[in-house]
């Protein structure tokens, strides 16, 4: 049968060419082609590595703008905090002063007014007393304006004193 | 650069097969006009898938081809097949007698002696399908590589896109699996170079007029210089695992290996030679079936020219769901035949320490 008997010319021109188109292929075609392949495999694995680290960076540093953030907020809320306790301390401190000096201030009123007083009182006293003694003066000399009156008390003196 | 995309090399290769019928209808016809010989499918079909001297056209209509003889004695000769006239003719001394170069007397009888010492390396009908194929082949990727090295790092276009695909997949689904990570790269060139080879002699051959019409991959002096290359790569990188698993198939009790030892031997030279007849074959079959359709017009065209017709439709539907399937039948042996040379050098470059299984599995891949 032909079919199956390999023709001798064809296994010859069959073998050089397919060397040759294997050779020049090898060499000019396949080499560029897969490394140009590969190399681009390469630059979009690396594309895709750049943007997932991108991605962690900007995850990263969403993270610390949320940090940072927080610490403002933090301080802040402390500022402000502190700020109230000023307030609070100066305005006690301030009560405090103002409730010493009304004490004081009500304290020497109240010395000035025990000190007026007490004047008054013996001002009063040597009134009294002055008055009373005019007053019996006046009661003295009217009793003893005659003379009945006054061998009447004399009497009467007398009569409470014991000759013993 | 030039555009190329799939969907017109498919339209073409449709068009062409509609085309190359219209030629072969008109083929058969033209026999009978010229002597009233009664039509021989055998004849016919064994016409179309054999190598022949000379690009068979349409009717009488020949493109010539060279004829290089070697003769023994008296060196190189080299002349036109148009001196032959098929066989009809004889110059200097030869002529043809069924595709096949002899040398003939003056009488016009075979001179036995004088054929024997002829080596036909003449450029056949195939062989200048090759070398157009190689060329062919030469352009493209060589273009495509160019086209690679200039747009670096950029979306592949034009060619690079229909090539790309295929790159891939010879590389991510044939290498890597079956050679390994490690050493996959050093056999890809061959590997892609006769993965496209095949492919593209088989859509070729799918093509039924000229540039296409041969049989390249149907031939099997094509597939068995294909299977040698195999053979030859595996058996040189063929390591020391691997020949020891062939000469003494390792945790195999001695008294198996008697038996083991010579089919494994008959395994190294099995492989290639059921890779050269599967494609062969395959090839081959795809051809004689859609001719076969063909020539059932004819056949019933003979009996009556009405039935004749009535056939052809059915013929044509037949020849043309072939044409499909011829199609599929062309990329699916072109990826295994590279799919399976992979495995071969695969189980060639193979280290020690794998799981035992992994052995039996190559073992009944033959």
């Amino acid at each position: 049968m032909d079919l199956v008997k390999p023709a001798i010319g064809l296994i010859f021109w069959m073998t050089l060419s397919f060397g040759i188109v294997l050779f020049i292929l090898g060499k000019f075609a396949w080499k560029p082609i897969l490394k140009a392949l590969k190399d681009r495999e390469g630059s979009i694995q690396d594309a895709l590595d750049t943007a997932k680290k991108t991605k962690l960076e900007m995850a990263a540093l969403k993270a610390d703008n949320e940090k940072l953030l927080n610490q403002a907020r933090a301080e802040r809320d402390l500022m402000l905090k502190e700020a109230r306790d000023t307030k609070d301390a100066i305005i006690a401190e301030a009560k405090t002063k103002a409730t010493a000096e009304a004490n004081k201030l009500l304290k020497s009123a109240r010395e000035a007014i025990n000190t007026e007083k007490n004047a008054a009182i013996s001002e009063l006293k040597s009134q009294v007393a002055k008055l009373s003694v005019e007053v019996a003066e006046k009661i003295l000399r009217h009793e003893l304006a005659n003379d009945d009156k006054q061998k009447q008390l004399m009497e009467n003196l007398l009569k409470d004193v014991n000759l013993n | 650069m030039f555009k190329f995309p799939i969907k017109s090399i498919f339209l073409t290769l449709t068009l062409a097969f509609f085309i190359g019928m219209t030629a072969v209808f008109a083929e058969p016809e033209t026999k009978k006009e010229g002597g009233e010989e009664k039509f021989n499918a055998g004849e016919l079909i064994i016409d179309h898938i054999s190598d022949s001297h000379d690009w068979h056209i349409a009717g009488d209509l020949h493109v010539p081809l060279p004829i290089i003889l070697y003769v023994e004695g008296s060196g190189l000769k080299l002349f036109s097949s148009s001196n032959l006239e098929q066989g009809k003719a004889i110059y200097e001394g030869y002529t043809l007698r069924e595709n096949h170069i002899v040398a003939v007397s003056a009488d016009g009888k075979i001179n036995e002696e004088a054929t024997a010492k002829i080596w036909d390396i003449s450029i056949t009908k195939n062989t200048a399908s090759i070398l157009m194929i190689a060329f062919l082949m030469c352009w493209i990727f060589i273009s495509v590589a160019k086209a690679y090295t200039r747009n670096k790092d950029m979306a592949p276009k034009g060619m690079q896109s229909l090539v790309e695909p295929l790159i891939l997949f010879v590389r991510d689904d044939v290498a890597i699996p079956s050679i390994g990570e490690k050493k996959y790269a050093k056999y890809m060139p061959y590997l892609l170079t006769i993965f496209f080879f095949v492919l593209l002699t088989n859509l070729l051959g799918l093509i039924p007029f000229i540039p296409g019409g041969s049989n390249v991959t149907g031939n099997i002096a094509v597939t068995m210089t294909l299977a040698i290359f195999t053979f030859i790569i595996t058996t040189i990188s063929g390591n020391k695992h691997y020949w020891r698993h062939i000469i003494a198939m390792p945790g195999v009790p001695s008294w198996v290996l008697f038996l083991l030892t010579p089919i494994e031997i008959l395994g190294v030279f099995l492989r290639p030679f059921v890779l050269m007849i599967r494609l062969f074959a395959n090839i081959l079959a795809g051809h004689i079936i859609a001719l076969s359709f063909f020539c059932l017009i004819f056949i019933f065209a003979e009996m009556s020219k009405g039935v004749g017709y009535s056939v052809s439709i059915v013929s044509v539907a037949f020849t043309v769901f072939m044409g499909m399937l011829e199609l599929l039948v062309a990329f699916l042996q072109a990826y295994v035949f590279t799919l399976l040379s992979a495995i071969y050098f695969g189980a060639a470059v193979e280290e020690a320490h794998h799981p035992p299984h992994a052995d039996n599995e190559q073992q009944t891949i033959v």
